[in-house]
C-alpha cells in the first residue's frame, strides 16, 4: 500500500473509532445508570486519537528509518571493485537506487513476470538498454554485482513497504481496541483529549525549534569545513573579494558586508521616515474611510514580487539616477548603483514599517490621548510626546523586521546594484551584497569541496550572526527604554 | 488667576468672597452623537470655587455634558454640540476660541487613572512644558513640587520623582493625574468619576483632596455615588435621559428635592 493510502485508511479507522467509542460510552452509561464523566463525544475523540496518533507516529518513524536500513544493507553488496577509478561510492549507490526504481517500469512495460528476475529465464544482460527505454539513463553497463544489489534493494523496499502497512494498521487497531475496552462511564475522557492536544501542540513547536537548530547546525558544519581550507583571518579581514575557480582565490568578506550594510542603510533611510509618517497619518489623522482604502493599498507594495522591483530598478530608477544625477555630477556612469538598489528596496519595505507601526500606534490606549488633550496639548504634541514614546518598543521592532528584510534581499540587488564586489563610498557605484554572492557561488557546477563554494556557508553564517546580534541589541534597547502603559 | 503660590488657603482671598459668582454658564445646550440626541436643553450655572456634582443613572448624559465644558467632545468625530457654554461670560464654542487653549484653562481628570508612561516628574511637568509656563529648570521644579503638594502626593513621591508614574498604586496614580491637571493652573477642573476605579481608602484621600482644591478651583465632578456627591459637593445637578432634572444646593437636594425623579433616584427607586 502506498503511504497516501495508509494515511487515508488510518483516518477512516479513526473516524470509525470516534463513532464506536461514543456509542459505547453512551450504552455503558445507560446500562450502569451512571452519569458520564465527560460529554459522549470526548470518549469518541479519545478512541480516534488513540487510533490515529500512534499509527502516524509509527508511519513517520518508519519512513525515516527504512531507507537508512536498506541503504546500509545494499552498501555491503557493492564491492569496491565495481566502483570506477576516481568515482565516488555514493554515485554507484544512487545508480543502484535508480535501477531498482526503473525495474518496476521495465517489468510492466515488457509484461515480464516477477519471478523472471530470480529464476534467470530472461537475460538481463541488456538491462541498460531496457532501462533507457523507460527513461532511466545510465552512464555505463551495469555490473552483475550492481544489478544484484538493485534487485536486493527492490526486494527490501517492497518487503519494507508491506511490513510498514502491517505495522501501522496493527498499531492503529491495537491502540484503538485497547482504548475502546478501557471506556468506563467514570473515565476522564475530557482530560485525556486535553493531554493529547497539549502533546500535539508541543510536538509542533518542537518541529520549528529543531528545524532552526538543524539549519544552524548545517551552516556551522560547512563553515568549519571552509575554515579548514581557507584561513579565517583572510576571510574576516581581507578587503578583496576575487574568487577563482582554479584556486588561489581572495575571499574577504568586507566588500560584500559593506555593500549589504550600505544598501540596507539607504533602504532604511527611505523606509523609516516615510513609513513612520504614513503610520502616524493613518492611525491619528486619517478618517475611517481613508484608512480603509489607503492601508490595503500601501500593503500591496509588500505583495509585489521582489523580481518586479528589480525590473523597476533596472529599467527605470537606475537609468534615471545615472542620467540626471550621477553623470551631471561626474560621479559615475553606471546604471547599477547602491543608490538604485537602496531606493527601490526602501520602497519595498515601507509597508513593513508603516503597517506594523500603525497597528502599534493604534494599540496605545485612548485614555493616554484623552489625558494629553485634556491638558491642552495639540494633536502633534500628543503624538510626539505621549504616543510615539509609548509605541517606541513596537516601532523599533517594526524597523528591525524591515532591516532584516533589507539585509536578506537578493533580487533587487542583482538587478539594481550589480554584482561587482567593491569597497567604495560613492553611492552611484555598482556594488553587491552577501546574499548575491552566496547565490553566485552556489549556482552552476556544485561540489561542496572547494573553498569557493563552501565560502557561501561562511557568508550565510556571518549574515545570520549579524541579524541575530541586531535583534539582541534591539531587544536590549527596547527593554531599557520601554515605557509601560498598562 | 494664578494661585500656584497658595498652598494652604485658610486665609480668605478677595476672590473667595465672590464664591457665588457664576463661573460656567450653559444655555440651551444640545448634544448629538450622529442621530442620537444625547443632551437636551441643558441650562445651568456653575458657581466659582464650588464643587458641583453631576449625578444620575448611567447613560443620562452627565459625562457627555461634562466633556462639553472643555470641548473634549471635539475629539469624537460624530459628536455635535449646539447652544452656548460660556466661561467668565466668554462663549467657549465661539470660532475664535482655540479648544487647545481652552483645555489649559479647564483641566480634566478621568475615570481610570491614566498617567503617561513617563516618570512622576515628567507626568506633572508635561502640561507646564507644552504651555511654556516655566522659563528655567528651577521654575519647572517649583511648579511640579507645588502641584504635587496640592494633590497631597508630595510626601509620598518626593524621593522617587524619577520612577515611572505607572508604578504607583491606583489611588496615587489618580492623585498624580490631579497634580498633572493642577500644574497647568486651570480655573476649572472637571472630574469624570475620579474614584470609580479606587478602593475606599484611596477614595477618601481623593475626596479630601477635592475638598482642599475647592479653595482655589472651580470643580465639577461626575459621580455614581450619592454619598460621594453629598460628601464633597456644595451644589448638585441631577441628570436623567439627557435632561437636567434639577440643580440645587446639595443639602437641599438630599433632604428635600424639588423634583420627584430626584427623590426617586436618591432613594434608590431607579438607576
Amino acid at each position: 500500500m502506498s503511504v497516501g493510502l495508509i494515511f487515508l485508511v488510518v483516518l477512516v479507522l479513526a473516524a470509525a473509532g470516534y463513532f464506536v467509542g461514543r456509542a459505547r460510552a453512551l450504552s455503558l452509561s445507560a446500562q450502569s445508570g451512571r452519569k458520564l464523566h465527560s460529554l459522549p463525544s470526548y470518549y469518541g475523540q479519545t478512541v480516534a486519537l488513540f487510533i490515529a496518533v500512534p499509527a502516524f507516529f509509527v508511519l513517520i518513524a518508519w519512513l525515516f528509518i527504512q531507507p537508512i536500513v536498506i541503504d546500509s544493507r545494499v552498501n555491503g553488496m557493492v564491492p569496491d571493485s565495481v566502483i570506477p577509478d576516481g568515482g565516488a561510492r555514493s554515485l554507484v549507490i544512487s545508480d543502484v537506487r535508480r535501477i531498482a526504481n526503473g525495474l518496476d517500469a521495465v517489468l510492466s512495460r515488457d509484461a515480464i513476470d516477477e519471478s523472471a528476475l530470480t529464476d534467470g529465464s530472461i537475460d538481463f544482460s541488456s538491462i541498460r538498454g531496457r532501462l533507457a527505454d523507460v527513461g532511466v539513463a545510465l552512464v555505463g553497463d551495469v555490473p552483475t554485482e550492481v544489478f544484484e544489489a538493485a534487485k536486493a534493494y527492490r526486494q527490501g523496499a517492497k518487503f519494507g513497504n508491506m511490513m510498514m502497512t502491517v505495522a501501522v494498521l496493527l498499531v492503529a487497531i491495537a491502540f484503538g481496541a485497547w482504548s475502546y475496552t478501557w471506556i468506563r462511564p467514570d473515565m476522564r475522557a475530557r482530560n485525556i483529549s486535553e493531554t493529547f492536544i497539549k502533546a500535539l501542540l508541543i510536538a509542533s513547536s518542537t518541529v520549528a525549534i529543531l528545524t532552526t537548530a538543524g539549519i544552524v547546525g548545517s551552516l556551522v558544519f560547512e563553515t568549519i569545513n571552509f575554515f579548514k581550507m581557507y584561513p579565517a583571518s583572510d576571510f574576516f579581514f581581507s578587503t578583496v573579494w576575487n574568487p577563482q575557480f582554479r584556486g588561489g582565490s581572495d575571499l574577504g568578506i568586507w566588500p560584500l558586508l559593506w555593500g549589504t550594510l550600505y544598501i540596507s542603510l539607504i533602504a532604511l533611510l527611505v523606509a523609516v521616515p516615510i513609513g513612520l509618517m504614513i503610520a502616524i497619518y493613518l492611525a491619528e489623522y486619517a478618517s475611517k474611510a481613508v484608512r480603509s482604502v489607503a492601508k490595503p493599498m500601501i500593503e500591496v507594495l509588500a505583495g509585489i514580487p521582489t523580481i518586479v522591483y528589480g525590473l523597476f530598478a533596472l529599467i527605470t530608477v537606475g537609468p534615471f539616477l545615472r542620467d540626471y544625477f550621477a553623470q551631471p555630477m561626474g560621479l559615475g556612469s553606471s546604471s547599477s548603483s547602491v543608490l538604485t538598489a537602496g531606493l527601490v528596496m526602501g520602497i519595498m519595505i515601507i509597508p513593513f514599517v508603516s503597517s506594523l507601526s500603525d497597528d502599534i500606534i493604534n494599540a496605545v490606549p485612548q485614555s493616554l490621548r484623552d489625558g494629553s488633550y485634556g491638558l491642552g496639548a495639540t494633536q502633534s504634541e500628543t503624538i510626539k510626546k505621549v504616543i510615539l514614546p509609548a509605541a517606541l518598543p513596537g516601532v523599533v521592532g517594526a524597523i528591525l523586521l524591515a532591516a532584516s528584510r533589507a539585509i536578506g534581499e537578493t533580487m533587487i540587488v542583482v538587478l539594481g546594484a550589480g554584482a561587482a564586489a567593491k569597497l567604495d563610498l560613492n553611492p552611484f557605484e555598482a556594488m553587491t551584497t552577501v546574499t548575491v554572492k552566496i547565490v553566485s557561488q552556489l549556482t552552476g557546477d556544485t561540489e561542496f569541496a572547494s573553498p569557493e563554494t563552501l565560502v557561501a556557508f561562511a557568508l550565510g553564517l556571518t549574515l545570520f550572526v549579524i541579524t541575530l546580534g541586531l535583534n539582541v541589541v534591539a531587544l536590549y534597547i527596547v527593554r531599557k527604554y520601554r515605557e509601560q502603559y498598562e | 488667576m494664578n494661585m500656584s503660590g497658595m498652598t494652604t488657603a485658610i486665609t480668605p482671598t478677595p476672590k473667595v468672597a465672590a464664591m457665588n459668582e457664576t463661573k460656567v454658564s450653559a444655555r440651551d445646550v444640545q448634544v448629538y452623537y450622529g442621530d442620537k440626541h444625547a443632551i437636551r436643553d441643558v441650562n445651568i450655572e456653575i458657581r466659582s470655587r464650588t464643587v458641583t456634582a453631576f449625578i444620575g443613572p448611567s447613560g443620562c448624559g452627565k459625562s457627555t455634558f461634562l466633556r462639553c465644558i472643555n470641548r473634549m467632545n471635539d475629539t469624537i468625530a460624530s459628536c455635535r454640540v449646539e447652544g452656548n457654554i460660556s466661561i467668565d461670560s466668554e462663549n467657549i464654542y465661539d470660532p475664535k476660541v482655540d479648544p487647545v487653549q481652552l483645555r489649559a484653562k479647564v483641566g480634566m481628570v478621568f475615570q481610570k487613572p491614566n498617567p503617561f508612561p513617563k516618570s512622576i516628574f515628567e507626568n506633572v511637568a508635561y502640561g507646564p512644558r507644552i504651555h511654556g509656563l516655566a522659563a528655567k529648570k528651577s521654575d519647572l521644579d517649583d511648579i511640579v513640587a507645588s502641584a504635587l503638594q496640592k494633590a497631597g502626593l508630595w510626601n509620598e513621591v518626593k524621593d522617587r520623582l524619577d520612577s515611572p508614574g505607572t508604578g504607583l498604586s491606583g489611588g496615587q496614580q489618580q492623585r498624580l493625574c490631579i497634580a498633572r491637571a493642577v500644574a497647568v493652573s486651570p480655573e476649572v477642573i472637571l472630574m469624570d468619576e475620579p474614584c470609580s476605579a479606587l478602593d475606599p481608602i484611596a477614595t477618601a484621600k481623593v475626596e479630601e483632596l477635592i475638598h482642599e482644591l475647592r479653595e482655589n478651583f472651580t470643580i465639577v465632578i461626575v459621580t455614581h455615588s450619592m454619598q460621594q456627591a453629598a460628601r464633597v459637593s456644595q451644589r448638585t445637578a441631577m441628570f436623567h435621559l439627557g435632561n437636567l432634572v434639577e440643580e440645587n444646593d446639595t443639602d437641599k437636594m438630599f433632604t428635600n428635592p424639588d423634583d420627584q425623579r430626584t427623590q426617586d433616584y436618591i432613594m434608590g427607586r431607579f438607576g
